[in-house]
């Protein structure tokens, strides 16, 4: 991929007139309640101006700095995840006649064109996991190509890596390499542009400014900032087959150990970009005449999530975190040909007793290797 | 939206109280069209709504040739099958399906078939026994091992009664716990292995149950020179949506809703009878 070329920073709402152009609404980081989140925004005024966060087993936290430029952060809670794959939807409602006679009305949303400002490597490796699972031939979701459809994706290389950050050790970051139309390396006076679709092409097109041509020592630069960036991180996954170390391990006393400090939250599987699991909910008007059939994110956390006829089958903490912890670096390989963790280390930060999902990962093969 | 989500109306034609917790109900779409397109096998399975209540999945146990009827047996033990208990003829309910990958009946054409079940009214060992009995000449000997825990749960005696009535057909029960008169085996079922009149060398079997009853089945046929790829095994998770997206029915890798139910024990015995799972 080569760079299009140079956005200067005062001309970036160049960018988003362009996507106002096509007819597209724009989600972009802004700083909400203490954290970065995906909010619906019209300018880069609006990006968070001089924020650091400082990411830690069980803590975030933003900072204020002197620095000018808008991405200098690692990812909040939530990025794409909630956009494509709602955390509730109604899927279809039933009506009941006086004769008891049912009709079932699918419910159907007609999502925007959006364009997310700012999307990250590895949330853009979270939606290709995602899109497998809920785009696949046997299990295609209408509900999520719909909106997945009208996704105009513009990535921003991340430079400032979390210390909860290890997504080098993936291969899904820091770098970006697929799944957006634009993608943009900050630099202190403006942006290295990358066009990769035709979507892409198109925006840049609409754009009422010529970019300039990209200096070789901005491009030095660039290169510079996003090898640092994976450098940066001190968090790695073990260099091991995790599926083979997973299969040995079941039996554990690791899975015990986890369970006196993991509070079987959930937390972990609401932050993680590629978990899927969702519950059907049933809401019977109060009129008796009609009902709403739903789904809602879920985790296998829960007590519900393995009931069946009268009784749980993950009654116990270590049961479910290692039922998360295998499916996550195990199962997937299998459903979907590789891990489902991208490195994004969200499950680390905000877990609220700041279990590491690496650290737990190396405590094993130390285990494996030395009983 | 998916349709395949979305349940089609259907009324309750039949309701049959099979045991005080037992129950069958003969289900028909209200659109005959849909009568005529729908097509299934046995092992497979529906997700049956009730207004305002919600789904459940339920497994089949008509004959895929019967048109009349799709008769579903469920046992009352949670919100959606409490509500489906109240249901009479000329109820509306939900059907969504059929789903899942059935019993393998290919492999059974033709060959011996054993058939090993615990537990009351075992809905996905009926199906595939009462397809095996109306097409009896398509298969050799026939083996079926029904167990209960106590001998008052046993349902479908007449059945039972009749199958054993058939040519080249063999039918054990067992108890844990017998009551008066009981005159089968007190015990369980994996001891009337060894009476079994068919070389399980040569059969497919198929076994419907608790894990464990089915875990300690096919650890004794094993032994006794069972190869693990002619033993199936119909496996039950928490089922929401039916269409592998929900995630509630994973078992290891395998989604149980479209890679199972029904799963040769050769692709799952890494997992069978563990806790937790």
């Amino acid at each position: 991929m080569t760079h299009t070329g140079f956005l200067p920073r005062d001309h970036f709402d160049k960018l988003f007139d362009a996507l106002q152009s096509i007819g597209a609404e724009c989600i972009g980081p802004v700083v909400s309640a203490g954290t970065i989140a995906y909010q619906p925004l019209s300018s880069s005024t609006q990006f968070p101006h001089g924020v650091h966060d400082e990411q830690a087993p069980g803590s975030y936290r933003l900072t204020s700095t002197t620095d000018a430029r808008w991405f200098s952060w690692a990812n909040g809670a939530q990025a794409i995840k909630p956009l494509v794959f709602a955390p509730l939807e109604t899927l279809w409602r039933s009506e009941r006649d006086q004769q008891g006679k049912l009709c079932f009305v699918a419910h159907q949303e007609n999502p925007a064109l959006t364009a997310i400002i700012g999307v990250r490597a590895c949330d853009l490796a979270a939606l290709a996991l995602q899109d497998q699972h809920f785009l696949n031939e046997h299990s295609y979701d209408e509900a999520y190509a719909r909106r997945r459809q009208q996704l105009i994706l513009i990535a921003v290389n991340c430079t400032h890596p979390a210390a909860t950050c290890f997504c080098h050790s993936t291969g899904d970051g820091p770098q970006a390499s697929s799944h957006f139309d634009i993608l943009l390396d900050e630099l202190d006076d403006g942006f290295a542009v990358t066009t990769a679709s035709t979507m892409g092409e198109k925006i840049i097109q609409a754009m009422t400014l010529e970019l300039e041509t990209l200096q070789p020592a901005q491009l030095d630069e660039i290169n510079r900032a996003n090898r640092q960036a994976g450098e940066q991180q001190s968090r790695h996954l073990p260099a091991v087959d995790l599926q083979q170390l997973l299969s040995t391990m079941q039996e554990s006393s690791r899975w015990q150990d986890i369970a006196q400090r993991c509070l079987s939250c959930g937390n972990c599987t609401s932050v993680c970009p590629s978990c899927f699991c969702h519950s059907h909910q049933e809401a019977p008007a109060a009129d008796g005449l009609s009902s709403t059939h739903s789904r809602q994110w879920d985790s296998c956390f829960t007590h519900g999530h393995s009931y069946i006829h009268g009784q749980v089958i993950r009654k116990d903490t270590h049961q479910r975190y290692r039922q998360w912890l295998t499916h996550k670096f195990s199962g997937w390989f299998q459903q979907y040909g590789r891990s489902g963790c991208v490195g994004c280390g969200r499950c680390i930060s905000w877990c609220p007793v700041g279990i590491d999902v690496t650290e737990e990962l190396h405590a094993m093969v130390n285990e494996a290797q030395h009983g | 939206m998916d349709n395949r989500l979305i349940p089609m109306e259907a009324t309750v034609i039949t309701r049959t109280q099979e045991s005080p917790s037992i129950f069958s109900l003969g289900l028909r779409f209200t659109d005959s069209a849909l009568n005529d397109q729908y097509s299934f096998q046995p092992g497979q399975f529906n997700m049956l709504y009730v207004f305002g209540i919600g789904e459940v999945p339920i497994s089949i146990v008509s004959d895929p040739q019967q048109t009349d009827e799709l008769v579903h047996t469920i046992r009352n033990v949670g919100r959606v099958t409490q509500a489906l208990s109240t249901l009479k003829p000329g109820d509306r309910l939900g059907i969504r399906g059929p789903y899942g990958r059935g019993w393998p009946l290919q492999a059974a054409h033709q060959h011996d078939v054993l058939i090993v079940t615990g537990g009351l009214g075992c809905a996905p060992s009926v199906s595939i026994i009462n397809y095996i009995m109306s097409r009896r000449h398509q298969f050799g000997r026939v083996s079926i091992i029904q167990g209960v825990k106590h001998s008052d749960d046993l349902i479908w005696q007449t059945r039972y009664q009749e199958w054993m009535q058939q040519d080249n057909t063999q039918v054990l029960l067992a108890a844990d716990v017998a009551g008066h008169g009981w005159s089968w085996h007190i015990g369980l079922v994996t001891e009337l292995l060894p009476q079994v009149e068919l070389d399980i060398t040569q059969a497919i079997i198929m076994l419907c149950g608790p894990e464990m009853m089915m875990q300690a089945t096919a650890q004794q046929l094993l032994s006794s020179g069972a190869n693990a790829d002619q033993i199936w095994l119909s496996m039950e998770r928490n089922m929401q949506c039916a269409t592998g997206l929900c995630g509630h029915c994973q078992y290891g890798a395998d989604f149980i809703c479209k890679d199972g139910p029904v799963f040769c024990y050769s692709t799952i015995q890494d997992r069978l009878g563990r806790r937790g799972i």
